[in-house]
C-alpha cells in the first residue's frame, strides 16, 4: 500500500541478560498506515513496550539488542540506520510519550526550557521564537495560563497537565507518527478520557498516525482503528477493533474480553485468565498460551503455531483454525 | 530564595551559640586551675592570680561566658598567651593560606572528581571505568602524608620539576595584601611571581586532593547511573538530543545533589586543617596554626582556631544547603 507510515516485519529484540538470552519481542510484524490509529494490547510483559522502545532504537542497549527484522519507516530501515540519523527522526519524525507523566520530566528544568529544547533540536529557530512556539503548542493541548505554565516547573503541574505537556513537545516538531506507550494509565478516569479526546482530536487535525500501546480494551474500543494484540513477545492476533472486540479469533482475546467488567448482567465474580504471562525463552517449544489456554489440546504443546490468515486482514496464531476450522471457538464466544 | 536564606540565617544562631559554648567549656575543662597549667607548675602564687584577673578568671561562670560572648561580637578572639598578639589578626594569614590551599585542591578535586564519575557512569563497564574506579579506590585508601612525601621524592627531589614545600620563593616574599597569595600577584601584576605561586600550589593541592577526588568520583558514578534510569532521561532521548546534552544538562544537574552534600563536607573538612600535609609541606595554615598552639598550651589561639574552624564549616554547609535549592526547585524549607 502506498500510504503505509510505518511497517514491522519479523523484528525480533532479544535481552541478553545472566539468565540467558530473553526474545523479549519475537518475529513481530504489523503495519501503521496514514492518519490511523494503531492499538497494541497485551498484559505487563508480552512485549508491547519493548516493540515500541525498538522502534525508535531507545531499548537500553546493552543488554537490549534488535537482533533481526526491519522497521521501515516511509520506506527507510530504522533498525540499521545509524545513532546520528535516529537523532534526527526521534521527535521530528516519530515522537513518543510514556507512561507515567509524574516522571517523564525532568524536575529540575522548567516546562519552557524542556519544550524550547525539543523545538530548537530539530528547528533551526531563535530562543524567543521556540518560546513562543512552545506556548503555541500548549495553547493547543488545552493548557489555561500557558504563558505563565513555561516559566513553571513539573511538579507544579498535575498528572493529566504533565502527560498534555509531554504531548505539546511531542507535538512541537509536526511528526507523522506518535507512538503513545500507555499514556492515560497513570490518570483518573475523567483525566483519561481528556487525553484520549486530545489524541483523537491530534489524530483528525494533523493528521498523525498513533501507534497506541495499551492494556486497557476500553482504550482501543475509544480510539483504535486497527488492533494488534500481542502475548509473550509475539503477536497473536490482528484485526479492525470493530471485528476484535465482537469475535475475537484467538483464546487470550478472547480471555482479555471477557475479563472486562460489563455494566449489564451482573456476574458474581469477574473473569480472569488463571496464571501469567509465560516469561519468554529462548527455543520453546509449543504455543506460549497453551499453559494458561482452557482450549489447549496436544499439539499445542508440541509445536510452534504459525499467525493464521483468515481474510479481510485478519490473523491469529492458534491451530484451532486448523484443526476445527474454529469451531470450537465459535461455541467459546457465544458462551460468554 | 531571599527569605529561604534569611531563615536559615536564623537557624544558624542555637548552631553558633552551641559552638561557642564548647570552645568556652575548653579552656575550664582543663583540669585544675587554668591559670595553673597555662603558666606551668613552677609558676608563683602572684602571677596565677595576676593572669586569673587579666582572663577574668575570678569572675561567675555566666559573667566569663557572657563576656567571651562580647568579645566575639566584637571581632575579639583573644590574646595570644606565646606572642602576645591579637589572635583576630595574626589568625588572618593562616585563614588565607588554608583557603588558598583548599581552594585548588577542591578544584583539583571537583573537576577530575566529577568528570571521572560521568565518564564512568557513561561508558559503564568500559576500561576507562574499571581503571578509574580502581584509581579512586587507591585514592581513598591512601595514606595522605604517604602520598605527599612520594610526591615530594619524586617531583621535587628526584626530578626537581617542582617545589617540595612553602607557599612562594622564600628569598622573594610578596607584599601581601589579601595574603591569598595567587591573588595577590594578580593585583600586582606580577604574572611571573604568580606562576611561581601556582607552582608551590601543585603538590600539596593534590596531596590534599586526592581523597576528596575519589570520594566525588565514586559519589559521581553512582548517582549518574541512578538518574540515567530515569524516566525523563528516556524523554531528553525521545526527543532527539544528543548524547552530551542528556548527560551534562539533563543528567548532571538532577545527579549532582548528593555530589554537592559531599564536595560541602569535604570542603568542610579540608578546611579544618590537613595538618598532615601542612606541616609536610611547611604550609603555614590554621591547622598548622592549632597544633603549634597545642604544643605551647596557648589556650586562647587553641579556642579562637577551633571556634573560626567550626564556623567556615557551617557557613560552607548553609552554602550548600542554598545550593540543593538552586540545583532542585522541588526543595522546600
Amino acid at each position: 500500500m502506498e500510504d503505509v507510515i510505518l511497517e514491522l516485519s519479523g523484528l525480533s529484540t532479544h535481552f541478553f541478560t545472566d539468565q540467558g538470552e530473553i526474545p523479549a519481542v519475537d518475529k513481530v510484524s504489523f503495519r501503521v498506515h496514514k492518519g490511523e490509529v494503531v492499538g497494541v494490547v497485551g498484559e505487563s510483559g508480552s512485549g508491547k513496550s519493548v516493540t515500541s522502545l525498538s522502534i525508535l532504537q531507545l531499548i537500553p542497549s546493552p543488554p537490549g539488542k534488535i537482533v533481526s527484522g526491519s522497521i521501515r519507516y516511509k520506506g527507510e530501515d530504522l533498525a540499521k540506520a545509524t545513532e546520528k540519523r535516529m537523532k534526527r527522526i526521534r521527535g521530528n519524525e516519530i515522537s513518543m510519550i510514556f507512561q507515567e507523566p509524574m516522571t517523564s520530566l525532568n524536575p529540575v528544568f522548567t516546562i519552557g526550557n524542556q519544550m524550547r529544547e525539543a523545538i530548537r533540536i530539530h528547528q533551526k529557530i531563535s530562543k524567543k521564537a521556540a518560546t513562543e512556539k512552545a506556548i503555541q503548542m500548549l495553547k493547543l493541548v488545552g493548557i489555561p495560563r500557558a504563558e505563565d505554565i513555561v516559566n513553571e516547573y513539573p511538579h507544579q503541574l498535575s498528572g493529566g497537565m504533565r502527560q498534555r505537556v509531554m504531548i505539546a513537545m511531542a507535538m512541537s516538531s509536526d511528526p507523522s507518527l506518535l507512538i503513545a506507550d500507555e499514556p492515560t494509565t497513570a490518570l483518573d478516569v475523567t483525566i483519561q478520557a481528556q487525553i484520549l479526546d486530545l489524541m483523537k482530536k491530534i489524530n483528525k487535525e494533523e493528521h498523525t498516525s498513533i501507534l497506541l500501546i495499551t492494556h486497557d480494551l476500553g482504550v482501543v474500543a475509544d480510539i483504535c482503528d486497527r488492533v494488534v494484540v500481542m502475548y509473550a513477545g509475539q503477536v497473536v492476533e490482528k484485526g479492525t477493533t470493530r471485528e476484535i472486540l465482537k469475535d475475537p479469533q484467538h483464546p487470550y482475546t478472547q480471555g482479555l474480553i471477557r475479563s472486562l467488567p460489563k455494566l449489564h448482567g451482573r456476574e458474581e465474580k469477574l473473569y480472569s485468565i488463571p496464571g501469567t504471562v509465560a516469561r519468554p525463552k529462548k527455543d520453546r517449544v509449543g504455543c506460549r498460551f497453551a499453559p494458561r489456554c482452557e482450549f489447549a489440546f496436544e499439539r499445542c504443546f508440541k509445536e510452534n503455531p504459525e499467525l493464521y490468515q483468515l481474510g479481510d486482514g485478519r490473523e491469529s496464531r492458534c491451530f484451532l483454525h486448523t484443526e476445527k476450522k474454529g469451531e470450537r471457538l465459535e461455541d467459546a464466544t457465544t458462551n460468554t | 530564595m531571599v527569605t529561604y536564606i534569611i531563615r536559615r540565617l536564623l537557624m544558624l544562631i542555637p548552631v553558633l551559640i552551641g559552638m561557642t559554648l564548647i570552645t568556652f567549656s575548653i579552656v575550664h575543662l582543663i583540669p585544675g586551675n587554668p591559670a595553673q597549667v597555662i603558666l606551668g607548675e613552677t609558676a608563683t602564687g602572684e602571677a596565677i592570680a595576676n593572669l586569673e584577673e587579666t582572663m577574668g578568671l575570678n569572675e561567675p561562670y555566666f559573667v566569663q561566658y557572657w563576656n567571651y560572648l562580647l568579645d566575639l561580637l566584637q571581632g575579639d578572639l583573644g590574646t595570644s598567651l606565646r606572642s602576645k598578639a591579637e589572635i583576630s589578626s595574626e589568625i588572618l594569614p593562616y585563614i588565607a593560606a588554608t583557603f588558598e590551599l583548599t581552594f585548588f585542591a577542591m578544584l583539583f578535586a571537583i573537576i577530575v572528581g566529577v568528570n571521572a564519575g560521568i565518564i564512568s557512569a557513561w561508558k559503564q563497564n568500559s576500561w576507562f571505568d574499571f581503571l578509574a574506579m580502581l584509581f579512586a579506590l587507591v585514592g581513598v585508601s591512601m595514606p595522605v602524608f604517604w602520598l605527599a612525601l612520594m610526591e615530594q621524592w619524586i617531583f621535587a627531589q628526584e626530578l626537581g620539576w617542582l617545589p617540595a614545600y612553602g607557599r612562594q620563593d622564600s628569598r622573594d616574599p610578596i607584599a601581601a595584601i589579601t595574603h591569598l597569595y595567587v591573588l595577590d600577584s594578580l593585583i600586582h601584576l606580577d604574572f611571573a611571581r604568580a606562576f611561581t605561586i601556582l607552582k608551590h600550589l601543585i603538590l600539596p593541592s593534590i596531596a590534599l586532593g586526592t581523597i576528596p577526588m575519589a570520594i566525588i568520583a565514586r559519589m559521581t558514578r553512582s548517582s549518574m547511573l541512578e538518574v540515567m534510569k530515569s524516566d525523563y532521561i528516556r524523554t531528553v532521548r525521545a526527543k532527539g538530543s544528543g548524547q552530551f546534552l542528556v548527560i551534562y544538562k539533563h543528567a548532571l544537574k538532577n545527579a549532582m545533589i548528593p555530589v554537592v552534600t559531599v564536595i560541602g563536607l569535604q570542603t568542610g573538612v579540608l578546611l579544618g586543617g590537613a595538618i598532615l600535609t601542612e606541616t609536610i609541606f611547611s604550609w603555614p595554615g590554621v591547622g598548622r596554626y592549632v597544633y603549634e598552639a597545642i604544643n605551647y598550651r596557648d589556650y586562647p589561639v587553641i579556642q579562637s582556631g577551633i571556634l573560626v574552624i567550626a564556623f567556615i564549616f557551617v557557613m560552607i554547609n548553609l552554602f550548600v544547603d542554598i545550593l540543593y535549592k538552586k540545583l532542585d526547585p522541588r526543595i522546600k524549607y
